[in-house]
C-alpha cells in the first residue's frame, strides 16, 4: 500500500471527489496556495479558479456562501483555515447550515463539508489550538467526522464529501505530516463506523484524533507489563457507532475515554454517558477520563505542554480503571 | 422599467393579497389561532411586490423575519404559508418553521430567517451556483436597515461584488431596527450610499411607490442577468404595526404611524391606476373579492388541516440518517 501523510490524504481525496462530481467546489482563506497545512495544494492548477476559490478574510460570507450554494445545487467544501475562526462563522454553521432542511420541512438540502483543522501544538496560542468538536456535537443537523490516520481521513472526507447532509471534518493539524498507508484503490470509510485500532482483552480505551495515537503508545508501554489494551477510534461523533462500542466493553469490562479538547461539557463527557447507558452491566470500574484542563490554551511551551493530554495520562486511567 | 399593463393590475392584486393575507393572519393571531410570534409587512407591501414581480419563478429570493409579503409576492402558496403560521402539518414547513422561518423552495423562496442579515451571506453562494450552473437566474436577498448594521451585511455584499454574482440586495428601510430609531443606530444617514464602497450600484427608492421599487429592481435584475453583477437597493418605506404583534410602540409617535397610512402604497397605486384608466371600480372590488376568497381559503385550509404527530418532530432533520445514535 502507498505511504502518504495525513494531509497528501485529504488532498488525494479532494482530488479524487473533485474529478468524480464537478459540483464539488472548494472554498477557503489562501486555499490556492494551500497556505498553511498545504492540504488543497495544487488542486487549483488542476481544477481552476472557478472551483478552488481563495476567499477574502469573511468567515460568514465563506460559510454562508458555501451554504447557499448548497441549497441550489453545488457541494462545497470550506476549509476552515483554523477551526478556531468558526466562531465568526457561528449564525451559518449553527443556525443555517444545522437548520435550514429540518426549519423547511426538508425542503432543501444542505450537501457540504466544513474541513476544520484544529487542536494544540506549536505555541499556536488560544485562537489557534482549541479542540472544538464538542460545540458541533451538541448541534443537531451537524454530522461529525474525527480521523486519526491518513487512510481513514482520506476515507471519512470522501464520505462528508458524498454525503448529502452537512458534514464536518476536525483534522488535528498535528496529524499532517503524520504518515500512513493508503489503499491504492480509491476507498471510503463509512460515517458512522467505528474502528478497533488495536485489540486487546484488560481494557478499552476509546480516543479520538491525535490521542488515539498517544493511546496507542500507552498501549504499547502497557504491554510490557502484561497489561493488553484495545484502542478504540469512534472516527465519527455524529453518527455514532455504539455497537461497536458496547462490543468492545462486553470484552474488557473497562473503559478509558481520551480526548484532547477540556474535560468540562466535552465529547468525552458523552460518550461516557453512552458506554454507561448501553454497558453498565459490563462495567468492572467507574469510567476514566483523559483531557485537557478546562483552561484556554495558553502560549509558552511548559503551559502549553500542561494543557496537552498524552500518552502517560492514557497510562495513569488505565491503571485507575484496572485497580 | 414599468409593468406592462396586465401586469399592472396583477402587481395591484398581489399587494392587495399581502395586506388582506397579513390583516387576517393579525386577527387570528389575536383569536389565539396561531401560536409564536409574528412579524407583519403591513405598509410594506409595495418593498414585497416590487422586489419580486420583476421576478421569474426559477429565480431566488432570501427573506427575512418579516417575511409573508415577499413568499406571497413570489407565488408561493397562501394555503401552506397560513397553514405553516397555524403549525399544521400541511404547512410549507409541516409546522417545523413557523411565521419567522417559512420556505416555499417551489417558487425558489429559499426561506425567512429568524437571524437578520443571514442572507446576505447566502446570497454570494446562491449567486455562485447560478454561474457555475450556468442559467441566467438571479438571486434577491431582502433585509430590514437594522440588518444593514451587522458584519453579514458587508462581508456578503464584498464577496458578491467581488465574484459578480447575479445577486439584488434590497433593503427594506422601515426605519425602525425593532425598536430603535434609524438615526440611533445607523451611522451616514444612507444604506444604500454603503455600495459605493464596493463599487456596486446604490439607489434609494420611495418603497411605497411600488412602480419605483419595481424599475429600480427590475433596472438592477436585468443588469444581473446580463452578468454586470449585484446592485444595492434601498427602499423606503413605514412599518404600519409594531415590531411583533403585541408590540405596545411606546417608543414611536403615533403621528408618525399616521403619516405612514396617508401614504399607503397600495392606496397610491389604486389612485394611479383609476387616474389612468387603467382600473374601475368595478375591476377594484372583482380583485378584492378574488383575493378575499383566496385569503379565506387559505384560513379553511389552515382550519381544517390537522396538527403534526409529536413524533413528527424526530423527521426532516437530514436526508439520511438511518442510525438511531
Amino acid at each position: 500500500m502507498p505511504v502518504m501523510d495525513f494531509g497528501e490524504a485529504l488532498n488525494l481525496a479532494l482530488r479524487e471527489e473533485m474529478r468524480r462530481d464537478p459540483r464539488v467546489w472548494l472554498i477557503g482563506e489562501d486555499i490556492v496556495l494551500g497556505v498553511p497545512f498545504g492540504v488543497t495544494k495544487g488542486l487549483a492548477e488542476e481544477f481552476g479558479p472557478e472551483r478552488v476559490r481563495n476567499a477574502p478574510i469573511s468567515e460568514a460570507a465563506i460559510v454562508g456562501a458555501a451554504l447557499g450554494s448548497a441549497m441550489t445545487g453545488l457541494v462545497p467544501v470550506v476549509d476552515m483555515h483554523f477551526a478556531d475562526f468558526v466562531t465568526c462563522a457561528m449564525d451559518e454553521v449553527a443556525n443555517q447550515i444545522a437548520k435550514s432542511r429540518y426549519m423547511f420541512g426538508g425542503q432543501v438540502a444542505c450537501p457540504l463539508t466544513l474541513r476544520m483543522p484544529y487542536g494544540i501544538g506549536k505555541s499556536a496560542g488560544g485562537h489557534h489550538s482549541n479542540s472544538v468538536e464538542a460545540w458541533f456535537v451538541n448541534i443537531p443537523g451537524l454530522k461529525v467526522c474525527i480521523p486519526s490516520t491518513a487512510a481513514d481521513a482520506r476515507g471519512l472526507l470522501k464520505s462528508a464529501i458524498r454525503d448529502p447532509d452537512p458534514v464536518l471534518v476536525f483534522e488535528h493539524r498535528g496529524l499532517y505530516r503524520v504518515t500512513g498507508e493508503v489503499p491504492a484503490e480509491e476507498s471510503l470509510v463509512p460515517l458512522g463506523a467505528a474502528d478497533v485500532k488495536r485489540a486487546g482483552r484488560d481494557v478499552t480505551v476509546i480516543a479520538t484524533a491525535r490521542m488515539v495515537g498517544e493511546s496507542l503508545e500507552a498501549a504499547r508501554q502497557l504491554a510490557d507489563e502484561g497489561i493488553s489494551v484495545e484502542v478504540l477510534d469512534p472516527r465519527s461523533l455524529v453518527p455514532l457507532d455504539r455497537a461497536t462500542l458496547a462490543a468492545s466493553v462486553a470484552r474488557t469490562h473497562r473503559v478509558v475515554i481520551a480526548e484532547e479538547g477540556p474535560m468540562r461539557g466535552s465529547v468525552g463527557a458523552w460518550l461516557a454517558w453512552v458506554v454507561m447507558e448501553q454497558s453498565f452491566d459490563e462495567l468492572d470500574a467507574p469510567i476514566a477520563r483523559v483531557a485537557g484542563p478546562n483552561i484556554p490554551i495558553p502560549f509558552s511551551p511548559p503551559l502549553e505542554a500542561f494543557a496537552t493530554p498524552g500518552a502517560a495520562d492514557v497510562i495513569s486511567a488505565a491503571r485507575q480503571v484496572l485497580k | 422599467m414599468t409593468p406592462g399593463p396586465d401586469q399592472l393590475l396583477q402587481v395591484y392584486a398581489t399587494m392587495l393579497r399581502v395586506r388582506r393575507f397579513e390583516e387576517r393572519a393579525r386577527e387570528l393571531y389575536a383569536a389565539g389561532r396561531i401560536p409564536g410570534f409574528i412579524h407583519l409587512s403591513i405598509g410594506q407591501e409595495g418593498v414585497a411586490v416590487g422586489a419580486c414581480a420583476p421576478l421569474r419563478r426559477d429565480d431566488y429570493v432570501l427573506s427575512t423575519h418579516r417575511g409573508h409579503g415577499h413568499l406571497i409576492a413570489k407565488g408561493g402558496s397562501l394555503r401552506g404559508l397560513m397553514a405553516e403560521l397555524y403549525g399544521k402539518r400541511t404547512g410549507c414547513c409541516k409546522g417545523k418553521g413557523g411565521s419567522m422561518h417559512i420556505a416555499d423552495a417551489s417558487v425558489g423562496y429559499l426561506g425567512a430567517n429568524g437571524v437578520l442579515t443571514s442572507g446576505c451571506v447566502l446570497a454570494p453562494g446562491v449567486g455562485l451556483s447560478i454561474q457555475m450552473r450556468k442559467t441566467d437566474q438571479v438571486v434577491v436577498t431582502l433585509f430590514g436597515d437594522g440588518a444593514a448594521n451587522r458584519g453579514p451585511f458587508h462581508e456578503g455584499i464584498n464577496l458578491a461584488a467581488l465574484w459578480r454574482v447575479p445577486a439584488v440586495f434590497v433593503c427594506e428601510n422601515n426605519f425602525w431596527a425593532s425598536t430603535t430609531a434609524h438615526e440611533l443606530s445607523t451611522a451616514g444617514g444612507s444604506i444604500a450610499a454603503r455600495a459605493a464602497g464596493y463599487g456596486i450600484p446604490g439607489v434609494t427608492v420611495d418603497g411605497n411607490d411600488v412602480l419605483a421599487t419595481y424599475a429600480a429592481v427590475a433596472e438592477a435584475v436585468d443588469r444581473a442577468r446580463r452578468g454586470e453583477g449585484p446592485s444595492l437597493i434601498e427602499a423606503r418605506v413605514t412599518r404600519f404595526m409594531g415590531h411583533y404583534e403585541g408590540d405596545p410602540q411606546g417608543y414611536r409617535s403615533k403621528q408618525e404611524i399616521e403619516a405612514g397610512r396617508r401614504g399607503d402604497p397600495i392606496d397610491r397605486l389604486r389612485r394611479h391606476l383609476a387616474q389612468q384608466g387603467r382600473l374601475d371600480q368595478a375591476q377594484a372590488e372583482r380583485i378584492a373579492a378574488a383575493v378575499e376568497a383566496e385569503v379565506q381559503d387559505a384560513v379553511d385550509f389552515a382550519e381544517g388541516s390537522p396538527r403534526p404527530e409529536p413524533h413528527e418532530a424526530l423527521e426532516d432533520l437530514f436526508v439520511h440518517y438511518p442510525w438511531s445514535d
